[in-house]
C-alpha cells in the first residue's frame, strides 16, 4: 500500500522496504534494510539491529502535537529475538511463536519487514522523521532512548483488568471492544494450534529420515533372496526420503504463509486491543473529572471546567481517530489474510502435485520391478 | 511337550491310518469334476479329528517309504486332474508365483528326494493358491470381564479338502492360539517354521471388556482382527500346514472345543518354551559338530537379520506415533479455525476460514482412513517378522535338539555294547540276552535318530527358503500398497487445495 498523503515526508516507497539480509553475531542480529527512493531510481540501504527497531516504535509512540495520536493503532513490533539460544528451545517459542521457527530467521525477517511497511503505509505515521531517517539514514539512530511511550502495555494488574471491562458510552466502541476481545484470544490459539501442528510436521520429517537412514543399512550380499530383500530395502529407502521431503516442504509452506498470517493478525488484534484500552483508560479519566467538577466548590469550579473540557477534547478527537483507525484496520487486515490464504493454498497445492507426481513415478517403477 | 515325544512309529503302522482317508480322496478327486463331493467332506473332519494331536499325523509328511506306496495313486489322479499335471514336469519354474498348497501330501512325499530347489519350483509352479481367507465382524460377546470378542472367519477356496466352496465359522482369540499351540508341538520338531500366533494383551482386551468404546479400543480390535487374518493366511501358505487336520477343523466346524490354557500356549508361551529349551540347549554345552556349514551361515544371517528388523520396527513405531499425534493437532486447528470462522464478520472471510477448517479436517480424516496405508502397515509387517525370525531360530535350535538326541542314543548304544561285551565273560546268560536286546533297541533309535537329524536339516533348508521367498514377496506388496496410499492421498490432497483456492480468492 502507497502512502495515501502527497505531502508524505518519507522519500521512500512504501511497497520497495525489504529487508534483504540478516547477519548473525552471538546474540546480535544485524538486518540489512533496502528501499526505493521516490524521486528516481537510487536504491538505499541500512544495516539496523533489533535496538533500532525498538527505538523506532518508541518514537512514534512519543510524537508530540499530534492530537488523537493514542487513537492510533500501532502495528506491531515483534518480539526480540535471543539467537544464541536454540531456535526450538520453549522459552523463545513461546515468545517468537512461528518466527522462531525457519531457517535463517527467514519468518523473523519477514515479520520485521512486514512491520516497517505498515509503518511507512500508515497515514499518519508515515510522516515521522524517525521513520524516514530510519530508513535512510546510514548512521543508526544509535542507542538513544527517547521519552519512553506511555503506551507499552504492562503487565495486566487486576485494576487494569477492571478497566477493560468498563463500560463504554458509545454502541460502536463498545461492540468493537467486545469483538476484538473475541477474535484476539481465538486467533491466538489458533496460531499456537497451527504452530503445533508444523512442530509435529517437522519431528515427522526427522524420523522419516531416521527410518530412510536405518533401511539404507540392511543391505546384504549373502544370496539371491538377500540380494532380493537389500533390493527392497534400498528402494522403500529412497521412497521413505521422498516422503521426509514432502513432509519438511507441508511444514515450510504452512510456515510461511498461513502461520506467518496468523501470528500478524493475532499480533495486530493485540494492538488494537492496547489501542482501545488506551481510549477506555481516557474514558474513566473522563468520568472521573466530571465527577469531581460536579463535587467541586465554585471557587475551584471554572478550573475544573477548563480542564474536564480539555480531557473531553483530547477524550473526542482520541474516539475520532480510533474510529478512522478501526475501519481502516478492518478492510486492511482482509486483504492481508487473503494473500496469506491464496499464498498457503497456491504453495500447497504446488507441492501436493510435485509429490503426487513424484510418488506416481516410484510406483510405477516399482510395479514394473515387482509384479513382472 | 516336543522333547518327549517318542519318535514316529514305523512306516507300515502309519500307512493304515491314513491310506483310507487320503486314498479315498485321491479317488473321490479324479472321479469329481465339481470339488464338491459330500464322503470326501467328511473324512477329513471327522476321522482325522480324534488323531490329530498324535504322533501319527508325521509320518505322512516325514516318510520317504510311503511314497513308493502312493506314486502309483499319484499318477493316476494327475492324469484326471490338471493341477496335478506340474508336480509330474521336470525343470527350474520360470517365474515367482505364489506358492500353492497340494491337495494330496503324497507328491511331496515324492519330492523329497529332490533337492530343495528343485522343490521351491515345483510348488512355484502350481495353480495360484486358491484360499482366500478373511477375519470379519467383531462382535463383543458376554459382559464384564468374562466378556470376549469373536470374528467371523471366512474361507473360499476351490480346493477339495474343503468340504464347501464358502464356509464361516465364529472363533474367538484363545481358538487361534489353540490352533497355533497344536501345530507348533506337531511340526516345530520337525522343522517346520510354524507362523506364531499374535500376542495377548491384557490391557488392550481389558479395555475392551469394560466396554470403552474410544478409539483406542476400536483401534486395538482392529489391529488383532487384522494381526489374526495375517495369521491364518501366513498359516495356510504353508503347503503341510494347510493340510493339517487341526486347520481344517479351525476353518470348518461350527463347534470347536475349547483351548484350555492357553496363557500357557499364547504365542508369549510357546516363544518362552522354544527359549527355555534353547537355552537348555545352549547350557548343555552342545559342541555340535556342524557339517554342513549353510547351517552355521544361515543362523548368522538370521541373527542379522534379528537385529536389522527390530532397529526397522523400533524406527516405524516412532513414526507411527508422530502420525497420531500430528492427527491429534491438525484435528485440534481445524476446530480453533473453524471458531475464528465462526467470529468472524466479514461474509467472505468467514466463509473462507470455515472452508480453511474443512480442507484440515478433511486431509485428517483421509490420514486416518488411510491408517493401514500409513507407517502402521509397515509396523504390523515388521513386527510380524520380527516374530516369525523368533519361530525360525527355534527350529534351528530343534535341529540341535535333534542332534543332541541322536548323540546321546549312540553313546548310550555305546555303553550298552560295553556292559554286553562284560556280560560276555560273567557267564549270566538271562542278562546277557537282555542286554544283546537293548544294544538292538539302541541300535534302533541311532538309526532312528541319524534320520530324524537328517530329515529335520532337510526341512529346514526347504523351509528357509520358502521364509527367503516369502519375505521378499510380502515386503514387494507392501511397498507397492504403500505407494499406492501415497498416491491416492496427495491426489486426493490436490482436490481439496484446488476445491479451496477459489474460495480464497472470492474473499475480496
Amino acid at each position: 500500500m502507497e502512502g495515501s498523503n502527497a505531502e508524505t515526508e518519507l522519500g521512500v516507497s512504501v511497497g520497495s522496504i525489504r529487508i534483504t539480509d540478516v547477519t548473525q553475531d552471538g546474540d546480535l542480529l544485524t538486518f540489512a534494510i533496502t528501499s526505493q527512493k521516490l524521486n528516481g531510481s537510487a536504491g538505499v540501504c541500512v544495516f539496523r539491529t533489533y535496538d533500532d527497531f525498538d527505538w523506532l516504535q518508541q518514537s512514534l509512540f512519543s510524537q508530540e502535537n499530534l492530537p488523537g495520536l493514542q487513537g492510533i493503532i500501532f502495528p506491531p513490533l515483534p518480539s526480540k529475538a535471543f539467537p544464541s539460544q536454540s531456535n526450538t528451545q520453549t522459552k523463545t517459542l513461546k515468545q517468537l511463536g512461528f518466527l522462531a521457527l525457519g531457517q535463517d530467521w527467514q519468518s523473523y525477517c519477514k515479520a520485521l519487514e512486514f512491520y516497517l511497511q505498515q509503518v511507512a503505509a500508515h497515514p499518519t505515521l508515515c510522516k515521522s522523521k524517525a521513520l524516514d531517517s530510519f530508513l535512510v539514514n546510514s548512521e543508526s539512530p544509535g542507542k538513544q532512548r527517547g521519552k519512553k511511550g506511555i503506551f507499552n502495555r504492562l503487565s495486566q494488574a487486576v485494576e487494569e483488568m477492571r478497566k477493560e471491562s468498563h463500560k463504554d458510552v458509545d454502541n460502536f466502541f463498545q461492540n468493537e471492544r467486545n469483538k476484538n476481545t473475541n477474535v484476539a484470544s481465538l486467533s491466538k490459539v489458533a496460531t499456537e494450534k497451527l504452530l503445533d501442528v508444523v512442530m509435529t510436521e517437522q519431528k515427522l520429517a526427522l524420523a522419516c529420515g531416521h527410518f530412510s537412514t536405518s533401511l539404507h543399512l540392511c543391505v546384504n550380499q549373502d544370496d539371491a533372496d538377500a540380494v532380493a530383500f537389500s533390493k527392497i530395502c534400498l528402494k522403500l529407502s529412497d521412497i521413505i526420503e521422498a516422503v521426509k521431503r514432502n513432509f519438511e516442504k507441508v511444514a515450510s509452506n504452512n510456515l510461511s504463509t498461513l502461520g506467518l498470517g496468523l501470528d500478524l493478525e493475532s499480533r495486530y488484534q493485540e494492538a488494537e486491543k492496547e489501542m482501545l484500552f488506551r481510549r477506555t483508560c481516557k474514558l474513566i479519566e473522563l468520568e472521573t473529572v466530571k465527577k469531581n467538577t460536579e463535587k467541586a466548590k465554585a471557587n475551584k469550579r471554572e478550573v475544573m471546567e477548563a480542564f474536564q473540557k480539555a480531557v473531553e477534547k483530547e477524550f473526542n478527537q482520541i474516539s475520532s481517530v480510533a474510529k478512522q483507525e478501526i475501519e481502516r484496520f478492518h478492510s486492511s487486515r482482509v486483504n492481508v489474510l487473503q494473500n496469506f490464504l491464496i499464498g498457503w493454498c497456491e504453495q500447497q497445492l504446488n507441492t501436493a502435485k510435485e509429490f503426487a507426481e513424484l510418488y506416481s513415478q516410484h510406483l510405477e517403477a516399482c510395479r514394473n520391478m515387482y509384479l513382472d | 511337550m516336543a522333547e518327549d515325544r517318542e519318535p514316529p512309529p514305523l512306516p507300515g503302522a502309519a500307512q493304515t491310518d491314513f491310506s483310507e482317508p487320503e486314498g479315498g480322496e485321491d479317488l473321490f478327486v479324479s472321479a469329481v469334476s465339481a470339488m464338491e463331493s459330500p464322503e470326501a467332506a467328511h473324512l477329513p473332519a471327522e476321522d482325522i479329528s480324534t488323531s490329530s494331536n498324535g504322533p501319527k499325523a508325521e509320518p505322512i509328511l516325514l516318510d520317504d517309504d510311503t511314497d513308493d506306496l502312493f506314486a502309483e495313486a499319484t499318477e493316476e489322479v494327475s492324469l484326471d486332474s490338471p493341477e496335478r499335471q506340474p508336480i509330474l514336469s521336470d525343470g527350474p519354474s520360470p517365474a515367482i508365483t505364489p506358492v500353492t498348497p497340494t491337495i494330496m501330501i503324497n507328491p511331496r512325499v515324492d519330492v523329497f528326494d529332490r533337492s530343495p530347489d528343485e522343490d521351491e519350483e515345483e510348488e512355484e509352479n502350481r495353480d495360484t493358491f486358491d484360499i482366500q481367507i478373511s477375519v470379519s465382524d467383531p462382535e463383543k460377546v458376554g459382559d464384564g470381564m468374562n466378556a470376549y470378542m469373536v470374528y467371523k472367519v471366512t474361507t473360499k477356496t476351490s480346493l477339495s479338502i474343503f468340504s464347501r466352496d464358502e464356509v464361516s465359522v465364529k472363533r474367538r482369540f484363545s481358538d487361534f492360539l489353540g490352533l497355533h499351540s497344536k501345530l507348533a508341538s506337531k511340526y516345530m520338531h520337525i522343522g517346520y517354521i510354524v507362523p506364531p500366533a499374535p500376542e495377548k494383551s491384557i490391557v488392550g482386551m481389558t479395555k475392551v471388556k469394560v466396554g470403552k468404546e474410544d478409539m483406542s479400543s476400536v483401534e486395538f480390535v482392529e489391529k488383532r482382527r487384522s494381526a489374526l487374518e495375517r495369521y491364518l493366511l501366513r498359516t495356510v501358505k504353508h503347503p503341510a500346514l494347510l493340510k493339517d487336520p487341526d486347520v481344517l477343523q479351525f476353518l470348518e466346524s461350527s463347534e470347536l472345543p475349547r483351548a484350555v490354557s492357553t496363557q500357557a500356549l499364547s504365542g508369549a508361551g510357546i516363544l518362552r518354551m522354544v527359549n527355555k529349551a534353547a537355552d537348555a540347549v545352549n547350557k548343555m554345552t552342545i559342541k555340535m559338530n556342524e557339517s554342513d556349514a549353510w547351517f552355521e551361515e544361515k543362523q548368522q544371517q538370521f541373527e542379522n537379520l534379528d537385529i536389522q528388523l527390530r532397529k526397522l520396527h523400533a524406527s516405524v513405531e516412532s513414526l507411527v506415533c508422530h502420525r497420531k499425534e500430528l492427527s491429534v493437532n491438525t484435528a485440534s486447528f481445524a476446530k480453533s479455525a473453524a471458531m475464528l470462522g465462526n467470529s468472524e464478520d466479514h461474509t467472505a472471510l468467514s466463509r473462507a476460514l470455515s472452508q480453511l477448517a474443512e480442507v484440515e479436517e478433511k486431509i485428517d480424516q483421509l490420514h486416518q482412513d488411510q491408517a493401514f496405508a500409513d507407517f502402521y502397515m509397515f509396523s504390523e509387517l515388521l513386527g510380524d517378522y520380527v516374530r516369525l525370525i523368533t519361530a525360525v531360530k527355534g527350529v534351528f535350535d530343534q535341529r540341535m535338539k535333534s542332534w543332541a538326541k541322536w548323540q546321546d542314543a549312540q553313546m548310550m548304544l555305546q555303553r550298552k555294547r560295553e556292559a554286553e561285551a562284560k556280560l560276555q565273560y560273567a557267564n549270566k546268560p538271562d542278562k546277557l540276552q537282555q542286554a544283546k536286546d537293548e544294544i538292538k533297541e539302541w541300535e534302533g533309535k541311532v538309526q532312528q535318530g541319524e534320520r530324524d537329524f537328517e530329515q529335520i536339516s532337510k526341512n529346514i533348508r526347504r523351509e528357509v527358503g520358502r521364509f527367503e521367498k516369502d519375505r521378499v514377496k510380502d515386503f514387494k506388496v507392501v511397498v507397492i500398497k504403500y505407494l499406492e496410499s501415497l498416491v491416492h492421498t496427495q491426489q486426493q490432497q490436490i482436490k481439496f487445495w484446488e476445491a479451496f483456492l477459489p474460495e480464497a480468492k472470492a474473499i475480496a
